[in-house]
C-alpha cells in the first residue's frame, strides 16, 4: 500500500470543485513535484491532503504506516497573523507540538534540536527576534524550520523558495534532498520547474488534462514538453 | 488617605475582595492575547450577554448563587457558537449578535415581569455593570470564584504551548496532527468560565475591556507570546489592585473603575511602547 493514494479525486471549496479526475500515489522515499499554472488548484489539493479542507468527491488512502503526526507543513506564504506576538524561537518550537500529545512542556532534546534546524535556515542568530518584524524571506526561513520539526515522514512544502535569495534557495533545494535521501518522503509545489526536474521523482502536471507518473516520462511526455516550452517563451519575452 | 487604606484593610472581607478581584483579573487577562487574535472578541461579548440571560433568570427562580445557572448556560453557548463559528464561516458573526441580543432582551424582560425586588433597574443595573462595590460580594460567589479561578490558572499554564501552536497557525497545526477542534472546544469552555467568573466583579458590558485591554497593552511592549502574556497578567493585577482601592476610596463601582485604570494604563503602555521600541 502507498503512503497516499488518490483516485477520481475532486477537490474544491464548499461543495465547488476547482479540479476533479485527480490521481496520484506517493510512495515512501518519494520526492512529488505539483506544478500548474496560478490558480490551477495545486493549494487547494495539498489542503485536501493534509485534511483541512474534505475532498468533493472520492478520497484521498493514507496506508504503509504514515502518521499524521509526522507530517511537516509550510504553508503558502500569506499575510499570516500579521500582529501576533511571537518570537522566532516560539514559531519553530510549535513545529513539535503535533507529537507532544498532551506533554506540556519542551524536552532538552527538542530544544536542541530546534536550535538546530535554525542553523540548517541560518536564522540562528534571529532567535529571540520577533517574527513579525522580519523580512518576507526571513519569515519563510523560520517557517521552514518549523516544518523541519515536525517532519519526522513527510515533508509537504507549498512553494518553499518564494522570497528565498538565489544562495539561500540552492541551499534549500540541497536540504530537501538531502532530507529525501534520509528517506523523508517530499510533496512540494513549485513554479520552478528547472529545480523540479532535477530533483523530483515524481510529477503531478495541474491542467486541464492532469499528467502524473515518474519525472523522466513527464520530459519524454508531449503536456510535459509543451508546458516546458510555454515557459521558456515566456522567459525569452 | 494611606490611614483610610489601613483601615479598611484590617477587615477580612476587604482582604478577601482583594484576593478575588486579583485571581478574576489574572484569569480573565489570560487568554486575552487568544481572544484579540483568533477574533474571538466578539463570541466574548456575546458570551457575557448571554450571561446576563442566565443571571436574569437564576435571579427569578431566587437561587442563592447565581453561578449555579450561569455556568453551564454560557459554556454550552460557548460550544456551540464555536460550532458554528467554525462551519459556517460568515453565519456566525450573525449568530453570536442574534443570540447575545435575544439575551438581553430577555433577561430585562424577565427581570421586568418577575421582579423579586423592588428595585429592578437597580438589578439590572449591578448585573450589566458589575456589583457597586466589591465588599457586597457573597462568601458563596467569593469561594466558586476562587476555586474556578485555580482551575483557569493551571489550564492555561497546562496548555500554553498549545494554545500557542492553534492561535498562531491552526492550518499547520491541524496539518501536523495537533487536535485542533478539542483545543478550540477546550478555550471556548475556558472563555466561558472566565466569563462568568468575571461577570461579578465587572458585570457583563464590562468584561469584554478586562479581557482585552491587559492583552491589548502588553502587545505594545512585547513582541514574544511569553513576554505579552507575562506582561500582561501583570498589568491586569495592578490594575484590578488600583482599581478596587480606589473604587473603596472614592466609593465608585468597582467594575467600572478597574476598567478606567484598564484604559488609563492602555496609553501609558502606547506611549511607552512608542518611545522605547519604534521611535
Ligand atoms: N478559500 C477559498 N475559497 C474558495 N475558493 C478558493 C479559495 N482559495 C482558492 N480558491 C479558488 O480555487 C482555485 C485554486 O486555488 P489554489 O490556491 O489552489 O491555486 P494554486 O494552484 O495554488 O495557485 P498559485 O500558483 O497562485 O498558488 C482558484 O481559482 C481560487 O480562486
Ligand atoms: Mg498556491
Amino acid at each position: 500500500m502507498s503512503y497516499i493514494s488518490a483516485k477520481d479525486l475532486s477537490i474544491g471549496y464548499d461543495g465547488k470543485p476547482v479540479l476533479g479526475e485527480i490521481h496520484f500515489q506517493v510512495e515512501k522515499g518519494n520526492y512529488l513535484c505539483v506544478v500548474g499554472e496560478n490558480g490551477s488548484g495545486k493549494t487547494t489539493l495539498m489542503k485536501t491532503i493534509l485534511g483541512l479542507i474534505p475532498p468533493i468527491n472520492g478520497r484521498i488512502l493514507y496506508g504503509d504506516g504514515l502518521k499524521k503526526n509526522q507530517i511537516g507543513y509550510l504553508p503558502q506564504q500569506t499575510e499570516l497573523q500579521k500582529d501576533f506576538p511571537a518570537s522566532v524561537e516560539e514559531v519553530v518550537l510549535s513545529g513539535f507540538q503535533g507529537k507532544m500529545g498532551l506533554r506540556p512542556f519542551y524536552k532538552k532534546e527538542e530544544k536542541k534540536q530546534a536550535d538546530l534546524n535554525m542553523e540548517r535556515m541560518h536564522i540562528g542568530g534571529l532567535k529571540h527576534k520577533s517574527y513579525r518584524e522580519l523580512s518576507g524571506g526571513q519569515k519563510q526561513r523560520v517557517l521552514l524550520a518549523r516544518a523541519l520539526c515536525a517532519a519526522n515522514d513527510m515533508l509537504v512544502l507549498d512553494e518553499p523558495v518564494t522570497g528565498l535569495d538565489p544562495k539561500v534557495t540552492l541551499e534549500m533545494y540541497d536540504l530537501i534532498a538531502d532530507l529525501n535521501h534520509l528517506g523523508i518522503t517530499i510533496i512540494m509545489i513549485s513554479h520552478d520547474l528547472d529545480a523540479a526536474m532535477k530533483y523530483s521523482s515524481h510529477i503531478l502536471h495541474i491542467d486541464k488534462k492532469l499528467f502524473f507518473g515518474p519525472t523522466r516520462d513527464y520530459q519524454s511526455s508531449k503536456q510535459g514538453n509543451d508546458f516546458l516550452q510555454t515557459l521558456k517563451e515566456e522567459e525569452d519575452d | 488617605m494611606i490611614e483610610t487604606l489601613q483601615e479598611y484593610l484590617q477587615y477580612d472581607f476587604v482582604r478577601y475582595a482583594l484576593v478575588v478581584g486579583v485571581l478574576i483579573a489574572l484569569c480573565s487577562s489570560l487568554l486575552g492575547v487568544t481572544l484579540v487574535l483568533k477574533r474571538y472578541s466578539f463570541i466574548g461579548d456575546g458570551l457575557a450577554h448571554v450571561a446576563f440571560g442566565a443571571m436574569a433568570i437564576a435571579s427569578v427562580l431566587q437561587m442563592t448563587s447565581f453561578t449555579y445557572l450561569m455556568l453551564p448556560v454560557t459554556v454550552l453557548a460557548a460550544v456551540l457558537l464555536l460550532r458554528t463559528g467554525n462551519h459556517a464561516k460568515i453565519k456566525g458573526d450573525a449568530a453570536v449578535a442574534m443570540i447575545s441580543v435575544a439575551s438581553l432582551a430577555f433577561g430585562y424582560m424577565l427581570m421586568n415581569i418577575l421582579p423579586t425586588s423592588p428595585n429592578v433597574s437597580g438589578d439590572v443595573c449591578v448585573t450589566l455593570f458589575g456589583s457597586t462595590s466589591i465588599l457586597t460580594l457573597k462568601k458563596e460567589d467569593m469561594i466558586l470564584c476562587i476555586l474556578l479561578s485555580v482551575l483557569v490558572l493551571l489550564f492555561f499554564i497546562f496548555f500554553y504551548h498549545k494554545i500557542f501552536d492553534v492561535t498562531f497557525d491552526e492550518d499547520f497545526a491541524k496539518a501536523s496532527g495537533t487536535k485542533v477542534n478539542t483545543y478550540n472546544t477546550l478555550i471556548a469552555i475556558i472563555i466561558a468560565v472566565i466569563i462568568v467568573v468575571s461577570m461579578n466583579l465587572v458585570g457583563s458590558l464590562l468584561i469584554s475591556a478586562l479581557i482585552i485591554f491587559p492583552a491589548l497593552s502588553a502587545m505594545r511592549l512585547f513582541k514574544s507570546f511569553k513576554g505579552v502574556t507575562i506582561c500582561s497578567a501583570v498589568i491586569s493585577v495592578l490594575g484590578a489592585v488600583f482599581g478596587i482601592l480606589a473604587s473603596i476610596l472614592m466609593g465608585t463601582p468597582v467594575g467600572s473603575t478597574i476598567v478606567s485604570v484598564d484604559v488609563v494604563l492602555f496609553f501609558l503602555c502606547r506611549i511607552i511602547g512608542r518611545i522605547g521600541g519604534k521611535g
